[in-house]
């Protein structure tokens, strides 16, 4: 599957790192071990450089996602709008912290610094999905949606 | 529909492989280069049908910016296809960007065949039939979810930039914003785009276009200041036989929007800026460095580069003048420190991004070690309309320092939220009450944060100051990106310090200590203020918070004064602002053990109000820890030691029958 990747940039060349991980993580969802070798030895690079990109950017994780992924802005002006709160109670509703995935796979929480909605502030996104203006009593709704299991397509 | 490529009969040899330079003056006056009564109809036909003056069908245009989706303009463009649908009526739906006014998204217009574009807000799916029914069968305004119209106003339905959100803008960067398709490159053509980088190719020298720069002082957008044509000047004396241009579009602020809607709705200006910035000083190379956070700026942005890879706007020999340029996009990969200019280069160049020290400044040894310049987007923007307007009508707005027009993000606790644009030597006053609308709900203003974490709150008292670089550095803040947050009276000052610190120390990228260990220990005394000590009683801890305050400006002036980059060095801003004009704030906090504005939590208490609870007990069911007694239809009543105050009980309760103290 990485041969795909590799194919669109040229071999050993370093600039093009940070865009194979990203490449690589849009597959998987994250960066699995033997993946970042395969990346280091394709860029030319010592694994432990190649790490230290992965650990150094927010976007990168080292660790697989959930079923939907759920991202709580804290940018300030949802911060005023008490997305703190938000926060809290998508936190209590899911029984994890920010950045973790719960037991069964569903879902993963995590936060992130400004989506650039602020005008529609507080705002979660639900993997592609939008929600402005949050209160807290929509949060069991907006989880519900996303909790029943997707239908096959055959 | 034809496009500009193609409307013309075989005499037009414009392609990419044997450009044209008078391809872009063709396209709106054409054609220049042979005489065709029947060419010069199609050309005037095209024009007129792209700048929507000639069409048969009524159009309807939607704003679909992230703030338009995230609104529900997907679900009402649906809801509108359906209606056509159901009607029978063919009309043709534009995709637009955000015209601004986030806070009244989804914005529709309507424009019917030979009579002004009207503008609907709010439109929902449930309002949609009703809208079509009034304003597309019966021809008429619908009068309830009016905005504004374009043109002339008539029979008390005002135009658009007379509204009172509009009354006070200028627009020049975001003047495509929201009235034309982003996603087209012939409406861009149609609308003047492309004129000046035509004009600066075909007439200009590059000292020249680097000199009209400078005499229409322009500054860098971005937050520093910085005169974009000192920098370009620096930058073309460089001997060097490859130079790159970068386009800064990490915009990271957390508060600050206005580069994402500027690539989402007019994607090709920021475009033209960089091609004109390409030639000025040489380069033959850009980036445009844009964050992953943003997904439908760069699904623009990269239709953008091919639409213009195959008009001849990007590539070699550039409209038959031999100026190649070449264009890509890097994907930012979530840190906020790539915004300063070196950080962002180590990015580019797939490292970690951290930040060099200067000198040597990047317009001398760049990306690679080549002289690179680094402009930010709403710079970009900026240069077209220098030299579509003229530089001494650029250079005659704003103030004696600062020129042109500034993008201001609105958000926060205020009524009209969204993005505005006004003329250097507005008051802040005039932004937020007259166009912001002041406050809603009846509460009372009592900051606005400017600037982002590199700036700061500023209060009521100086919202007189005007908007340009030095004014707002005189009162402790500065212009940053621009976002403007603003805070009324249920927001903690304290908290809001805080929070800042927080991002700050996630975002510091380690290298260097005073960045590194000192914002750390900034928030370490910023995190004890709030805190209560009522359960362990530790004297020593209360003691350290005191201590704290008194070392927090000595260690602010340091971090400041000995940090590497911009990061470090304005991150004590929001604490240095706080402690100037809000020091009663944080005196209560500390010597009262009070949080007014009922944020900082484990300053509040929960009480139950007897008189007011009618025992469903749901609160005690939405506890999480359980502090909440009492038997069915009784008052409860929360035990004190158990309540870790997280405000729950509050939120579910439906009596109002929580206080806080």
């Amino acid at each position: 599957m990485h041969k795909k990747i590799f194919e669109n940039y040229p071999p050993k060349d370093k600039s093009v790192l940070i865009a194979v991980l990203q490449d690589v993580q849009h597959i998987y969802g994250y960066l699995p071990e033997n993946a970042l070798q395969e990346v280091a030895d394709f860029v030319g690079l010592p694994l432990s450089r190649v790490y230290g990109v992965a650990t150094f950017y927010n976007q990168f994780r080292l660790t697989p996602l959930g079923e939907n992924v759920i991202r709580v802005c804290r940018g300030t002006a949802c911060h005023v709008s008490n997305s703190a709160n938000i926060l809290f109670n998508i936190e209590t509703a899911l029984n994890v912290k920010a950045g973790q995935t719960t037991r069964d796979k569903k879902f993963t929480l995590e936060t992130v610094a400004c989506i650039g909605a602020c005008s529609i502030a507080p705002v979660i996104t639900v993997n592609d999905d939008y929600f402005g203006k949050v209160a807290v009593k929509e949060i069991p709704n907006i989880l519900k949606k996303y909790s029943t299991p997707k239908k096959q397509i055959i | 529909m034809k496009t500009f490529i193609d409307v013309c009969c075989k005499e037009c040899w414009h392609s990419t492989e044997k450009p044209c330079d008078q391809f872009i003056r063709c396209c709106t006056e054409g054609p220049l280069c042979h005489h065709n009564p029947d060419c010069e109809k199609k050309f005037k036909q095209l024009n007129r049908e792209l700048t929507y003056q000639e069409h048969n069908l009524p159009v309807i245009f939607i704003g679909k910016g992230t703030c338009g989706l995230a609104s529900g303009a997907q679900k009402t463009e649906d809801a509108i296809r359906a209606e056509l649908d159901k009607l029978n009526i063919k009309a043709i739906i534009e995709t637009t960007g955000c015209v601004g006014y986030c806070a009244k998204e989804p914005i529709v217009d309507i424009k019917l065949p030979g009579k002004d574009r009207v503008s609907y807000c709010e439109v929902t799916p449930k309002i949609v039939s009703k809208l079509i029914q009034k304003t597309i069968v019966e021809k008429g305004i619908y009068k309830e979810n009016f905005l504004g119209k374009y043109g002339p106003a008539e029979n008390g339905y005002k135009n658009i930039n007379d509204i009172d959100f509009f009354k006070r803008q200028m627009k020049i960067v975001l003047e495509n914003c929201g009235v034309i398709d982003p996603t087209s490159i012939d409406t861009y053509i149609a609308h003047g785009g492309f004129k000046a980088l035509d004009k600066v190719l075909t007439h200009r020298k590059q000292e020249e276009v680097v000199n009209d720069i400078l005499a229409s002082g322009l500054r860098g957008r971005g937050g520093g200041g910085f005169p974009t044509g000192k920098k370009w000047d620096f930058a073309l004396k460089q001997k060097s036989e490859q130079k790159y241009i970068i386009c800064n579009a990490d915009e990271g602020d957390p508060g600050a929007f206005m580069d994402r809607s500027v690539l989402e709705s007019d994607p090709y200006k920021v475009v033209e800026g960089m091609l004109i910035g390409g030639y000025a000083i040489g380069a033959s190379v850009g980036y445009i460095y844009c964050r992953a956070e943003y997904p439908l700026a760069i699904t623009r942005l990269e239709n953008t580069i091919k639409n213009c890879k195959q008009y001849g706007l990007l590539g070699k020999n550039i409209l038959g003048t031999g100026f190649n340029f070449e264009l890509k996009i890097k994907k930012g990969a979530g840190a906020f420190v790539c915004g300063e200019e070196t950080a962002l280069i180590a990015s580019i160049e797939g490292k970690r991004g951290m930040p060099k020290p200067r000198p040597p400044y990047p317009a001398v040894s760049g990306l690679w070690g080549k002289p690179t310049v680094i402009n930010n987007v709403e710079t970009f923007a900026n240069v077209p309309q220098v030299f579509n307007k003229g530089v001494e009508f650029y250079a005659s707005i704003g103030t004696k320092t600062s020129k042109g027009t500034k993008v201001f993000a609105l958000s926060g606790k205020i009524r009209n939220t969204g993005l505005v644009e006004v003329p250097m030597g507005t008051t802040l006053r005039e932004v937020v009450f007259d166009i912001g609308g002041g406050i809603p709900n009846n509460k009372k203003f009592k900051a606005v944060q400017i600037g982002g974490p590199s700036g700061g709150c500023l209060p009521e008292k100086v919202m007189d100051t005007v908007v340009d670089y030095e004014s707002l550095k005189t009162v402790g803040a500065m212009m940053g990106s621009g976002g403007l947050v603003v805070m009324d009276e249920d927001t903690c000052m304290v908290d809001v310090a805080k929070f800042f610190l927080t991002f700050i120390q996630n975002e510091s990228c380690g290298k260097c200590v005073p960045c590194r260990e000192g914002t750390k220990r900034m928030l370490e005394i910023i995190e004890k203020i709030p805190m209560s000590y009522k359960n362990t009683a530790n004297k020593v801890d209360q003691l350290q918070r005191f201590k704290g305050i008194i070392h927090l400006q000595r260690l602010a002036d340091v971090i400041k004064d000995t940090s590497l980059c911009g990061l470090g060095q304005s991150a004590p801003n929001p604490i240095l602002s706080g402690l100037k004009y809000f020091k009663d704030e944080y005196e209560e906090h500390l010597y009262d053990r009070k949080c007014t504005a009922g944020v900082c939590k484990e300053l509040l208490t929960f009480t139950v109000n007897n008189d007011l609870c009618e025992g469903c007990g749901l609160c005690a069911r939405k506890c999480p820890v359980e502090a909440i007694m009492g038997e069915k239809k009784q008052a409860h009543y929360i035990i004190q030691d158990r309540c870790i105050r997280c405000g729950m009980c509050v939120d579910s309760c439906k009596f109002e029958a929580i206080d806080v103290e």
